[in-house]
């Protein structure tokens, strides 16, 4: 047996193994990052928001102000049913809080109940806004994370009364929001409670929805087009208006995002492939040479009566598990990189890169194979070596 | 036990080829040790082959303990081969990487004994050969001598109905040869029928028969009166 050989046909298969768990990883960290950009909202949402007419249309002049209502969210409901999965309006607002002696400015969203699962809100204490308080319009908020931190100090906010702009609510809830510091120094509070309070109208800021999960990326943007569509003739606004409605489906975004992983992982597949195969070439080559070293041990064995399938196997084994070991090692120094290297990696939007378990498994089993592949025909040919001949003295 | 009639072997050389054995009859009782002599190129060699199922024969008839052996596929000879035949090499033929006692035990490996029963009969056809304490020696830390006594040893382990020496004593000194002779003698007083190839005078007549091959033909075939070995070691 030839070591040195063994050991540089092996640094090929363990080279492949190595490249193909870096970049394996590196494309993970890729899609982590996409993943956590949009980690704020649901995946599926579309948010719909209005504005100035720039064109005229139905004689009507440009410059005028479309103003969404409630009823506007109930008629997309009505028009499109199963369609949405969730929906809610929004009136933004802009308050000063204060709890006993600690006061500060912050933002609020007043919404109906379907928010919670449009923004992925997650209620750590209490409750979120229900349908009762948007009935009978209830003067309750949900803090974020931030807000119970600077206003409440140490002490827990459920239950305590908050002063915003002079008008005392009760703390039912606070939330956390993997959306960023900005999304936990939020307030929320029912939609109606916030109508009656600073307008009392029934004006809406923001229609947001999510398309039903069950359809793909090319009928959910359709979906979305049809409700600009309809939308804009509600409104009477022209269909070339594209500032009066605006309509953003994270569809287009996702679909985009999708496929350039997609493409990234094939890429990593054949990269992967091409130079595992270069991995089998080598170690056949050298499993030819070994049988070439072996020619007498094998006329030998023949004499003492092995069978042709017996020396196969013997080849066949050297040839796997020279082949497992180099891609165990392979694998072992790429997972060993992926690690290392990756909390240095967050910069380049590579975060937190791995190497899953089921790709290991799987990259086992393809060694498993590629060492058999590589040793099939070397075994073949070491099968049929004639005793006489390997024995013949030199 | 072995009966031959007509054999003929001829080798392809180029175009032409080149017949080797031109007719071979022969026959060993159980019991027998027959040399076989004859200069390089008279067939002795081919003819050793031809028995040992490593080579086959075109024509003619090869009967070996009333099974004929005729185009044997090469499972079928490798089981013919551990059953029947025990080989012993002027080069020993031992595998370098195993040591006495799996060199021993291999013929056993392929008989599908167990490894308790092949290390057990391994040790006990190593004690045979005066052996046991090397067991687990390599075959480069062992002497000509002994190896070839290992090699003996594995011959024997599958306990073979014919042993088959080629110039066994051929990469040995006269006093070592002298020690394996005595000891294949002994083996043949214990019954086990031997055929061995050699062009020495001094090992053939330790046999008790003599057949001499020129040509491809059997031209002297003679019952000898036995030299003992014992009496130079």
């Amino acid at each position: 047996m030839n070591r040195t050989r063994s050991l540089l046909s092996g640094f090929t298969v363990a080279f492949a193994i190595s490249l193909f768990a870096i970049l394996f990883g590196i494309v993970n960290g890729l899609v982590n990052t996409f993943d956590s950009a949009f980690a704020d909202d649901a995946s599926n949402s579309i948010f719909v928001q209005s504005g100035m007419t720039s064109k005229a249309s139905n004689g009507l002049q440009a410059g005028r102000r479309i103003q969404f209502k409630n009823e506007d969210q109930a008629w997309i409901k009505e028009e499109f049913g199963d369609k949405v999965q969730y929906i809610t309006s929004r009136v933004y607002l802009n308050v000063v809080a204060t709890f006993r002696n600690e006061k500060s400015n912050y933002s609020i969203r007043a919404v109906n109940p379907d928010h919670q699962y449009l923004e992925n809100t997650k209620v750590t204490y209490g409750r979120y806004v229900n349908e009762s308080d948007i009935k009978n319009k209830t003067k309750v908020v949900v803090i974020g994370r931030l807000v119970e931190e600077d206003l409440f100090l140490k002490t827990t906010a459920i239950g305590k009364y908050i002063n915003l702009n002079g008008i005392q609510y009760k703390v039912v809830g606070v939330f956390s929001d993997d959306g960023g510091d900005n999304e936990e120094r939020l307030i929320y509070m029912p939609i109606s409670t916030a109508q009656q309070i600073y307008g009392n109208n029934d004006y809406v800021d923001q229609i947001n929805l999510t398309y039903n999960p069950e359809m793909n990326f090319d009928a959910a943007i359709g979906f979305s087009n049809l409700l600009t569509k309809k939308m804009k003739d509600r409104f009477m606004v022209s269909q070339n208006d594209q500032r009066a409605i605006r309509v953003r489906n994270l569809a287009n975004e996702s679909k985009a995002i999708n496929q350039f992983t997609f493409v990234l992982g094939f890429l990593v597949l054949v990269i992967g492939f091409g130079t595992l195969i270069a991995g089998i070439v080598g170690i056949s080559n050298m499993m030819i040479f070994i049988v070439k070293e072996r020619t007498k041990e094998i006329g030998i064995r023949k004499a003492l009566g092995a069978s042709p399938k017996s020396i196969v196997s013997i080849i066949l084994l050297e040839s796997i598990l020279v082949t497992i070991i180099a891609g165990f090692v392979g694998l072992v120094i790429g997972m060993g990189v992926v690690e290392f290297a990756g909390p240095f990696l967050e910069k380049y939007f590579i975060k937190d890169p791995s190497v899953s378990l089921s790709i290991v498994v799987g990259a086992a089993i393809t060694l498993i194979l590629a060492g058999a592949i590589a040793g099939y025909l070397p075994a073949k040919k070491a099968s049929r070596i004639k005793p006489i001949v390997a024995l013949r003295d030199d | 036990m072995l009966k031959i009639n007509k054999l003929h072997k001829s080798y392809p050389i180029g175009d032409s080829s080149l017949h080797v054995l031109k007719g071979i009859d022969l026959s060993v009782e159980a019991g027998e040790m027959v040399a076989i002599m004859g200069s390089s190129g008279s067939g002795k060699s081919t003819l050793l082959n031809i028995i040992g199922m490593l080579d086959e024969a075109d024509e003619g008839e090869y009967i070996l303990d009333n099974v004929p052996i005729k185009n044997l596929t090469e499972k079928k000879a490798a089981i013919y081969r551990n059953k029947f035949l025990g080989f012993i090499f002027q080069s020993f033929n031992l595998i370098n990487y195993k040591n006495a006692l799996d060199n021993v035990a291999l013929p056993l490996y392929y008989q599908g004994l167990k490894r308790k029963e092949r290390i057990e009969k391994g040790l006990f056809h190593l004690e045979k050969v005066g052996l046991k304490d090397w067991a687990h020696h390599l075959p480069n830390e062992l002497s000509g001598g002994q190896k070839q006594r290992v090699a003996i040893a594995r011959a024997l382990a599958a306990d073979p109905k014919l042993l088959l020496a080629d110039e066994p004593t051929g990469a040995l000194d006269t006093k070592t040869s002298h020690e394996i002779m005595d000891f294949i003698q002994s083996l043949n007083d214990e019954g086990k029928t031997i055929l061995m190839v050699t062009h020495e005078e001094d090992i053939a007549s330790m046999c008790k028969r003599i057949v001499r091959l020129k040509d491809g033909v059997i031209i002297e075939d003679t019952f000898v009166e036995q030299v003992r070995a014992s009496q130079y070691v």
